[in-house]
């Protein structure tokens, strides 16, 4: 039993539990960072050159190049940039309906079983058909976007922050709270915010994988975004008149940054929970 | 000043019936213990003064008049478990200020140092989180205190300091206190006056 776990070896050796967790979260959110602001400051209006077009990965182009010789890599994090963009857009839109939803469910029992309702009611629609809906409803685009997969991703987090919301309103300090004369609005912002601060955090984080990655697939419907802007999703659907023609290097490469940097913002997720709720750690 | 509750009758489930008739009253210039077995009712009762508790029928009354719900409540219950009664995640300071705001010199009588008020409820032993909880009750605007077994949890000496500060606190305010225990030789102690709670339950 003398023996040493391989995570306890090496470099990282002298840290602890949670300062790994630390320096993983560091860490993705740096790559993140880095992602995002070389995609914010490229231009991504590539000259066309047809003498390179179509070409495998080399060194001087890693990703390959498209049919009218631009550069893939560029092209591909610029892409992903726009999906950041777009995940945080949605996923703190959604979050702010959720917490919204969740307090407006504490008001009284009407409001709860309205509230109760229109999460059934959103949960029982198709996310794909409900992005669609919205999307083209709003005129597509950045904006049409980024609306539609907020409101079709405050479901789970209203669920959880409602739950949250009608435990601490039964609880003695609460009770205590009206009895001192305190209003119900009062309560709501000094006792019950405060708590339900990390979930809403966490939650918020965790919707941006899904924001991302239904972002791409409702661009690659041709429901999303316009098809000049360099969105992964754009990249894809184009893509897919060349790979017959064997550029796979098209699709390849895109589509695995898309899933990394999902992966990432995941990984960012799930190590935060882990710090903000250590008893649910080890499940 | 008089708080009188008419024959109060509450159960919480149809099969069983907790309290029967209760009545019972208290001035504002004396102590009165109540004494009964563990799960008579006598909590129930005490949510049902201090307003926990609305869906009993009777009537309690301060001066003859129903007591306002909306402002600060009058009649303040103390629980048993304080540490149940603070936000987790507030400061000391906070947790005590939410009532109102103590002199230095009540802080003192009652032994609240003043290095516990930047600390969070979960690094404060129950006696000290108990002081914050008496404290907090002892607003101005409170005329009646229901002490649930509030020094249950407490050493002899950690009690006699805590009881002495707050009877001398509302002797000198005109608070009246119902004092709820187990401890027959406390409430001798403490109390003008002791009821029974099997004797005043028309069960």
């Amino acid at each position: 039993m003398s023996e040493t776990p391989w995570y306890n070896k090496g470099l990282f050796s002298s840290l602890n539990l949670r300062q790994k967790t630390l320096l993983t979260i560091g860490l993705t959110g740096l790559v993140l960072l880095v992602i995002f602001i070389c995609g914010t400051l490229i231009n991504a209006n590539l000259p066309t050159d047809f003498s390179i077009k179509m070409q495998p990965p080399t060194f001087d182009h890693i990703f390959g190049t498209d049919w009218m010789g631009r550069d893939m890599f560029i092209r591909t994090i610029k892409g992903l940039s726009l999906s950041i963009m777009i995940g945080i857009g949605a996923s703190i839109i959604s979050s702010i309906i959720a917490t919204i939803l969740a307090f407006v469910a504490s008001v009284n029992k009407f409001c709860d079983s309205v509230v109760s309702w229109l999460i059934d009611l959103f949960a029982s629609i198709p996310h794909i058909l409900l992005l669609m809906m919205i999307s083209i409803a709003l005129g597509k685009g950045a904006f049409g976007v980024i609306m539609a997969v907020a409101f079709s991703h405050w479901v789970n987090l209203t669920r959880v922050l409602r739950a949250e919301v009608l435990q601490i309103n039964t609880s003695e300090y609460v009770a205590l709270s009206k009895k001192f004369g305190k209003s119900k609005l009062w309560i709501a912002k000094e006792h019950i915010l405060p708590l339900i601060l990390s979930q809403i955090f966490v939650g918020t984080l965790l919707v941006f994988p899904h924001a991302i990655m239904h972002e791409s697939s409702i661009t690659f419907l041709g429901f999303g975004l316009s098809p000049h802007e360099p969105a992964i999703g754009i990249i894809l659907s184009e893509s897919m008149t060349y790979l017959a023609m064997g550029a796979w290097w098209l699709a390849f490469f895109p589509g695995l940054a898309l899933l990394i940097v999902v992966l990432l913002f995941d990984i960012i997720g799930d190590n935060l929970k882990r710090l903000f709720d250590p008893s649910q750690a080890n499940k | 000043m008089n708080l009188k509750a008419n024959n109060i009758t509450f159960s919480y489930s149809k099969k069983r019936q907790i309290l029967k008739d209760v009545s019972l009253s208290i001035n504002n210039n004396e102590i009165i213990g109540l004494i009964g077995d563990s799960g008579s009712g006598k909590s129930t009762l005490c949510k049902i003064l201090s307003g926990y508790i609305t869906n009993y029928t009777g009537e309690v009354t301060m001066d003859n008049k129903a007591i306002p719900d909306k402002d600060f409540y009058p009649v303040q219950l103390i629980y048993q478990h304080p540490e149940k009664t603070m936000n987790p995640k507030w400061k000391m300071e906070k947790v005590l200020n939410e009532s109102w705001t103590p002199t230095q010199e009540l802080k003192d009588t009652f032994g609240l140092k003043d290095t516990w008020l930047t600390r969070w409820p979960n690094e404060l032993s129950g006696g000290e989180l108990q002081r914050f909880s008496i404290l907090r009750a002892l607003n101005p605007k409170t005329k009646f205190i229901i002490a649930d077994e509030i020094s249950t949890m407490l050493d002899a000496v950690t009690q006699v300091q805590i009881w002495e500060a707050l009877i001398k606190h509302c002797k000198a305010n005109n608070i009246g206190i119902l004092a709820v225990s187990h401890d027959e030789e406390l409430l001798e102690v403490i109390c003008d006056d002791i009821l029974h709670f099997d004797e005043i339950n028309n069960l």
